[in-house]
Formats: C-alpha cells, sequence, structure tokens
C-alpha cells in the first residue's frame, strides 16, 4: 500500500553505538508517509532521541541507511537536510531578538535561479530571499504560533510557553519537509501542555508538513499522532495507530507502558480459554494449552456487577470518584483489579466482575524466570505466596545493602534502624534451573503435579502446578511424567526478591 | 521559628558581618587612603596648594600624550594578538574529547608558574639570541614579550566560557541552514563574548601599566603609562605623577563601562565571564 512515492522518510537497518560501546539504537527499520504525525514513544534512555538526531544529521549512524524522498541522505550534514528540528530546551539564540531568531534560518537560504556566467553561458546561480519576502514568513510563522506582536522582544524576556512557540515559528518558517520534535512540550506545565498538543495536532493539520514527534508521555502520543512507534532498549516494540497499540499491545511491555492496564501472569487453560485470577475466561486468541502468557484487561473492559453473578468474585479495597464514574480497586486473593464504574459500591462489598473475550488481550511471554507478583513475606525470615501460603525460607538482607538479621530473623539496616516486613508486598523470582523437583515429596517447600513437560535439547521443561494454582516452571535434566505428583524445593539463596514499596516504609518508628 | 532559634540566627547574623572587618580595614589602608592621596597630589602644585598644573602640563606635552598613545597601541595588539592566539586554543581544550581530564590546561597555565621577572630576562637573551634584541627591535621585542606574560590570562578566561558553550545552540544553527564555519560566526563567537570581553579585560589595561617588560625588553626604548608614572615618581614629581594615576584610574573606569554593556547580556549572565 506505501508506494515509494508516498514514503517521505525511510530508516533501514540503522545502528547507532557510541564511542564507548552503548548501543543506543540496533536494527531500526521504520517507514514514514508525507504528511504523516509519527511519535516515537518510549521510557528515557530508549534510543529515541538518537534516532530523531539522526534523521537531523548531527548524529551519524553506525550502520544502515536513511532515505529521504528515495534518497540516501545518511552521512549529509545538517544545514543540507530540508529538515528542522524544535529542540526539547528550545536552544533558542539568546542574543537574538524574537524577529530574528524566527528570521535566522530564512536568511541562510539560498534560492536557485537560471543566470548567467560572465561568459553569458546559462548557469544555475542562487539568490537570498528579498527582506521583504522574510518580513512576510515571519510574520506569518509568528501568526501560526500566536504570537504576533513579539517580534522585538527580547527571548529571555518570553515565558516558557512563548519560548516554545518561537522555537516552533523558527522551524516551521523554513517550509521543512519533515518536521522533528523532540519532547517539545516536557518542559511546560500540564495545563499548557494540554493547549499546545491541541495546537500542534491543528498547526500539523494546517501546515501539512510530516511531523516525527518524540515523547515519554503515552498520553500526548495516543493524543496527536497518526502513528505510534513504541521503543524499547533501541529496538522497535510496536508500529500502529494509537487505536491498536491501545486496544492490541504486542507485549507487557507496550500494554504496561500505552495507559492504565491489569496485566497477569495466566495459562492457556485450553481451546481460547486462558486462566487468571483463579478463574476460567474465553478469550479470542488462541496459543498451545498451558503456554504460560501475559494477559492485559484495560480497566474500562472489567464488568463490575453483584456478587455471585460474575465470573470472579472480589472485594472492593479503593475507590475514588472522579466526576463521571468511580475508579475502584477489587482484591481477588492478593491480587489487584484497577476498573471502572458508574455503580457506586462500598469498601469491602463484595462483588463480582466478568471481562468479553474480545476484551482480553492475550500476549506471548517470553520466559527467562518464573517471576510471582503477589507474594508477600511474613517478617521472619519466609516468603509467601498463593491461596495456600506456600511459604520459602530466604534471606531478607537481599533487600538492602549492608543489613545484617537479628536473632528473631528481622531485618535490621546498616545504620541500627529495623524494618517491620510483615505482609510486606515483594515480587518473587526464581530462575528456571534453580527449581528443583523431588520425587520425595517431604523434601520441597510445596507440591504439585506436572501440567507439561517438554523436551528443548538439552534438558526437560516442566510446569508444575499446585493446588493453590500457582505454576512453577522447572528446567531440569530428570525425567517426570505429566500427571506425576513432585515435591518443589528452591534453595533459599535462588529467591530474589524486590520490595514494591520503598523500603524506607516499612522502617520501625518506636 | 521559636524565639530562641530566631535569637541565635542573629546571633551568627552579625557574625557573619564581623568576618568583613578585616578587609575592610585593610581597603582602607591600603586603599581608599592611597586613593585618596593621588587624588590630593594630582591637583596640587610642590607646595601643597590647589593647582591644575599638573592637568595643564599632562595635556600641553606632546611627549606625556604620546606615552598614552603608546600605551593604548601597546595594549590593543597585545590584546588582539593574545585573542588570536588564545582563542583557538580555548576552544580546543574545552573539547573532552582530546583534554579528558583538563590536564592540557595546567600545560598552558604553567608559565605562570615560573617568577615574571626571570621569565622576562630569559625572555630577553632569547630574543637577543635569533636577533630580535630590544636595540635593534624595541617594539616588536615588547610586544613578544608581553604576549607571552598575558597568553594564559587570556585562555583561562576563554576556556571557562568554552566549557560552557550551548551545544544544543550550534546544533540549532546547523539546523537552520548553517555551514560550520556559519555557524562559528552566528551562535559561537556571540556565545563567548563575555569570554572575549573578560579575556580583553584581563590584557588590555594590565599592559598599558606594566613596565618591568617594556622596561627590560625595548631597553628603555619603549615608555608605556606604567613607566612614566614610575618615572616620575623615582623623580620626585609627586603631582604629575599621580595625575598620570589618576588618568589611568578613569581608563579603568572608563573601560568598566564598557564592558558592563555586555554582561547585561543574556549569555552573560549565564556566567563565563570573571567577574
Amino acid at each position: 500500500m506505501d508506494t515509494a512515492d508516498s514514503l517521505i522518510i525511510s530508516l533501514e537497518h540503522v545502528r547507532k553505538e557510541f564511542p564507548d560501546g552503548f548501543v543506543a539504537v540496533d536494527d531500526f527499520n521504520l517507514s514514514v508517509r508525507r504528511g504523516e504525525f509519527v511519535t516515537l514513544l518510549g521510557p528515557s534512555g530508549c534510543g529515541k532521541t538518537t534516532t530523531l538526531r539522526m534523521i537531523a544529521g548531527f548524529s551519524i549512524p553506525s550502520a544502515g541507511r536513511i532515505l529521504l524522498n528515495g534518497e540516501d541522505i545518511t552521512s549529509l550534514p545538517p544545514y543540507k537536510r530540508p529538515v528542522n528540528t524544535v529542540f526539547q530546551h528550545y536552544a533558542l539564540f539568546p542574543n537574538l531578538d524574537v524577529y530574528e531568531n524566527v528570521a535566522f534560518g530564512l536568511k541562510n537560504k539560498r534560492i536557485p535561479y537560471e543566470g548567467k556566467d560572465w561568459r553569458g553561458r546559462p548557469k544555475t546561480k542562487y539568490r537570498r530571499l528579498s527582506p521583504e519576502a522574510i518580513d512576510e514568513k515571519v510574520a506569518r510563522a509568528l501568526k501560526i504560533v500566536d504570537l504576533e506582536d513579539m517580534e522585538d522582544r527580547d527571548v529571555s524576556s518570553l515565558s516558557g510557553g512563548q519560548q516554545q512557540r518561537v522555537a516552533i515559528a523558527r522551524a516551521i518558517v523554513n517550509e521543512p519537509q519533515v518536521l522533528l520534535l523532540d519532547e517539545p512540550l516536557s518542559a511546560l506545565d500540564r495545563k499548557m501542555r494540554k493547549d499546545m498538543q491541541l495546537e500542534l495536532k491543528e498547526m500539523h493539520r494546517k501546515l501539512g508538513i510530516t511531523f516525527i514527534y518524540v515523547t515519554h508521555d503515552q498520553e500526548e502520543a495516543l493524543s496527536m499522532s497518526d502513528t505510534i512507534v513504541v521503543m524499547k532498549d533501541g529496538a522497535i516494540q510496536q508500529v500502529g495507530t494509537p487505536e491498536s497499540i491501545y486496544n492490541e499491545p504486542v507485549n507487557a511491555y507496550v500494554a504496561d507502558f500505552i495507559g492504565e492496564s491489569n496485566i497477569y501472569n495466566a495459562t492457556m487453560a485450553g481451546e481460547r480459554t486462558v486462566r487468571f485470577l483463579g478463574a476460567s475466561f474465553p478469550c479470542v486468541d488462541d496459543f498451545p494449552l498451558n503456554e504460560k502468557v501475559d494477559v492485559v484487561v484495560r480497566p474500562e473492559d472489567v464488568v463490575i456487577m453483584p456478587s455471585g453473578k460474575g465470573r470472579v468474585e472480589a472485594k472492593v479495597s479503593s475507590r475514588v470518584f472522579k466526576g463521571e464514574m468511580y475508579q475502584y480497586v477489587l482484591l481477588v486473593g492478593k491480587s489487584e483489579v484497577l476498573c471502572r464504574s458508574t455503580e457506586e459500591y462500598d469498601l469491602g462489598e463484595k462483588v463480582s466482575f466478568d471481562v468479553l473475550p474480545k476484551n482480553i488481550q492475550v500476549m506471548e511471554k517470553e520466559l527467562v524466570e518464573n517471576e510471582f507478583k503477589e507474594a508477600w513475606l511474613d517478617g521472619k525470615g519466609n516468603v509467601l505466596l498463593g491461596e495456600e501460603e506456600i511459604s520459602f525460607p530466604v534471606d531478607y538482607r537481599q533487600l538492602l545493602k549492608g543489613s545484617r538479621l537479628d536473632e528473631e530473623g528481622a531485618l535490621i539496616g546498616p545504620k541500627g534502624n529495623a524494618y517491620d516486613l510483615k505482609d510486606a508486598d515483594v515480587v518473587l523470582r526464581i530462575a528456571l534451573d534453580k527449581v528443583e523437583l523431588e520425587d520425595d515429596l517431604s523434601k520441597g517447600e510445596c507440591q504439585g503435579t506436572i501440567v507439561s513437560a517438554v523436551w528443548l535439547g538439552d534438558h526437560y521443561q516442566y510446569m508444575v502446578r499446585t493446588e493453590g494454582e500457582e505454576d512453577f516452571v522447572s528446567d531440569t535434566p530428570y525425567q517426570w511424567n505429566v500427571g506425576d505428583v513432585v515435591a518443589i524445593h528452591v534453595a533459599p539463596e535462588n529467591l530474589r526478591i524486590e520490595l514494591r514499596k520503598e523500603i524506607s516504609s516499612y522502617e520501625r518508628r518506636d | 521559628m521559636s524565639a530562641a532559634t530566631r535569637r541565635v540566627s542573629r546571633f551568627f547574623a552579625l557574625k557573619r558581618k564581623y568576618l568583613a572587618f578585616p578587609y575592610i580595614l585593610f581597603l582602607i589602608l591600603f586603599i581608599l587612603i592611597p586613593a585618596i592621596l593621588i587624588l590630593f597630589y594630582a591637583f596640587t602644585d610642590e607646595t601643597g596648594a590647589p593647582s591644575f598644573d599638573a592637568l595643564v602640563s599632562f595635556f600641553s606635552t606632546p611627549s606625556k600624550l604620546s606615552v598614552l598613545l603608546v600605551s593604548l597601541f601597546m595594549g590593543l595588539q597585545t590584546t588582539l594578538i593574545c585573542l588570536l592566539l588564545g582563542y583557538p586554543a580555548a576552544y580546543f581544550l574545552a573539547d573532552r574529547k582530546i583534554n579528558r581530564n583538563a590536564v592540557l590546561v595546567v600545560l598552558f597555565i604553567m608559565p605562570m608558574w615560573i617568577n615574571f621577572v626571570i621569565r622576562t630576562g630569559a625572555t630577553r637573551d632569547l630574543l637577543s639570541a635569533i636577533g630580535l634584541d630590544g636595540g635593534s627591535h624595541p617594539w616588536e621585542a615588547t610586544l613578544i614579550g608581553m604576549v607571552q606574560n598575558y597568553l594564559p590570562f587570556t585562555i583561562l578566561p576563554l576556556y571557562t566560557t568554552m566549557l560552557k558553550l550551548d551545544r544544543s545552540q550550534m546544533e540549532a544553527a546547523a539546523d537552520l541552514g548553517c555551514p560550520p564555519w556559519k555557524v562559528f560566526v552566528r551562535n559561537v563567537l556571540p556565545q563567548s563574548l563575555p569570554g572575549i570581553v573578560s579575556a580583553s579585560e584581563m590584557v588590555f589595561m594590565p599592559v598599558m601599566s606594566s613596565y618591568v617588560i617594556s622596561d627590560t625588553l625595548s631597553e628603555g626604548k619603549i615608555t608605556l603609562f606604567g613607566n612614566s608614572i614610575y618615572l616620575n615618581f623615582s623623580n620626585s614629581q609627586w603631582n604629575d605623577g599621580s595625575f598620570m594615576a589618576l588618568v589611568f584610574l578613569v581608563l579603568i573606569g572608563l573601560s568598566m563601562l564598557v564592558t558592563r554593556r555586555f554582561e547585561r547580556d543574556p549569555a552573560a549572565e549565564r556566567g563565563g565571564g570573571l567577574w
């Protein structure tokens, strides 16, 4: 559908490695259509600004090509590119006034025309823009950004928002083919940011220029873009329209980054059936039986109803009035479910909920380790897990550097301050090859049934399900059969725990 | 704030003020009183009676006015050469890739560690060895000595400004169609103006008032303002000497007024100037 003609910028296998060996962007492929509003979205350090700088020409790719209108501009210096940038901190020229800042690029412009050389032969010559033409263009650009009467003002006397507008005027006055915007709104306050979002979108519509926009603000990206490129660690995670990125995130990272979401570890329990929060839900995505997956449910897709009517029973644990509706946090065991409803339920009230199959986004999970997001500590040297409260002895000292344990097993900080870790929520992680399976049922901390076994070339990968439906994945060379009941043992040093809140909030103050 | 803490803080506030007293004493003894003495001698005659003799004599004696001109010229030339040599050097030094731990800066500043009389004597011998002795080339010899002596003072303020150059402004200039040389002229130069002004201040007036360098290197053939004041005083012409010192004071004041203009520049507000 994208003909070569409709594309304005293509990045092909672009890679940027800095002299210190840090790879900021790797194998980056992206095509931008003429007139499109593309947003590069990701947390800081994901390589989005580096990508923008390579398009602007401030940074030369270590490998790969950048094409503009089909022409290779990979190593063209910035001043020769028909591309202009709006910088994050504006980078206005403080020694020039507003007019001179905006006119800066126009004064450098040379317009080719057919002239004659000294022998009278035809030759392409260049002329400057006339002062009148510059005046007119500057006035028009300042009108677009609503700064008509500011021409003679010193840029340092302008507010942040006004400086931002000057920076935009300074870029668009050159009528670039592509406008690059590097977090242009990050220095503005919230209200102003909202207004500028609308104005930028409107400007994009009026000018018809291609915008490439860099931001870490997902809301900004969703409300302004035609296309969003979600980035992580120098690589693209997903490219799509705001709707498709929001509704069909390809992985938990994208889902978590874009909008509020409930993300759960889940297991495929049958054909188009996924099991999480202790219940089986019909869904529209199909994965092999017993595959570990991530499930995303948007808060607005959770349908709350009175207890007994829905698929899952829950308890209201918090309620915030948001004007047109309530925002609730429901508790299912230890798991939280964020949801919204116009109905009023009381704190502690028993409710139930369901989710429509099409609103359950099932995503492939890259299984690198066992991760239990809903574990907690008992404060006496154990970490607990699941309904049946599987308990593993664990070393709390990993939570705080330089800490020690007193005779009762409580954590003492390096300065002698004690921490009360009873019921502290933690994320528990166990490497796959550290989950040991035993035939002797007395040898483990808990027991479970093997629900799947896969031979992975040099070892087996088993999934063991406990009675409380916690799934452990174990890599081991020994052989069991599906249906075998085994003991699960993890050595204390192989349990990694991470507090969900700052450790300082558990400090004992007496 | 409780009454007690307020009392404590007031006590310390007073204490802070006392800390300046030794300096104020020094200021009065060695700066204020001498300045008043200069003013007094400049407008009296040998008998101590009020008179404008020194003023009339200064502005009507061509040799005295020519000293002023020669000094101004020497100051301007030295400043210009120092800037031409020091600016690229500072630009080079401020490049973190080349000058990783700022070790190179020390190399550039090192000449200042050698006693300046010894350094000037050595320069004289060196210059006469290559045929640029004070007898045949007094102006060139003095100029070289001045540049050699004041170059580190030029490099330091320039270097500190260069370290603070706003890279994104340079990128913006390139983005808006400036090839590298134009980025320099239209952005780097204006950005480094406070450093240039500081550097000039560090060189221009001190050159005019110095006398050891011109005395040693020109073999007494070039008389700068400093030499002239010194000569007047050593010949017991206190009134003439004082008036010339006053003229110099006014010149310094004027140059400060000129440079203040640049300090109101927003680029200067970010710092980079020496004061």
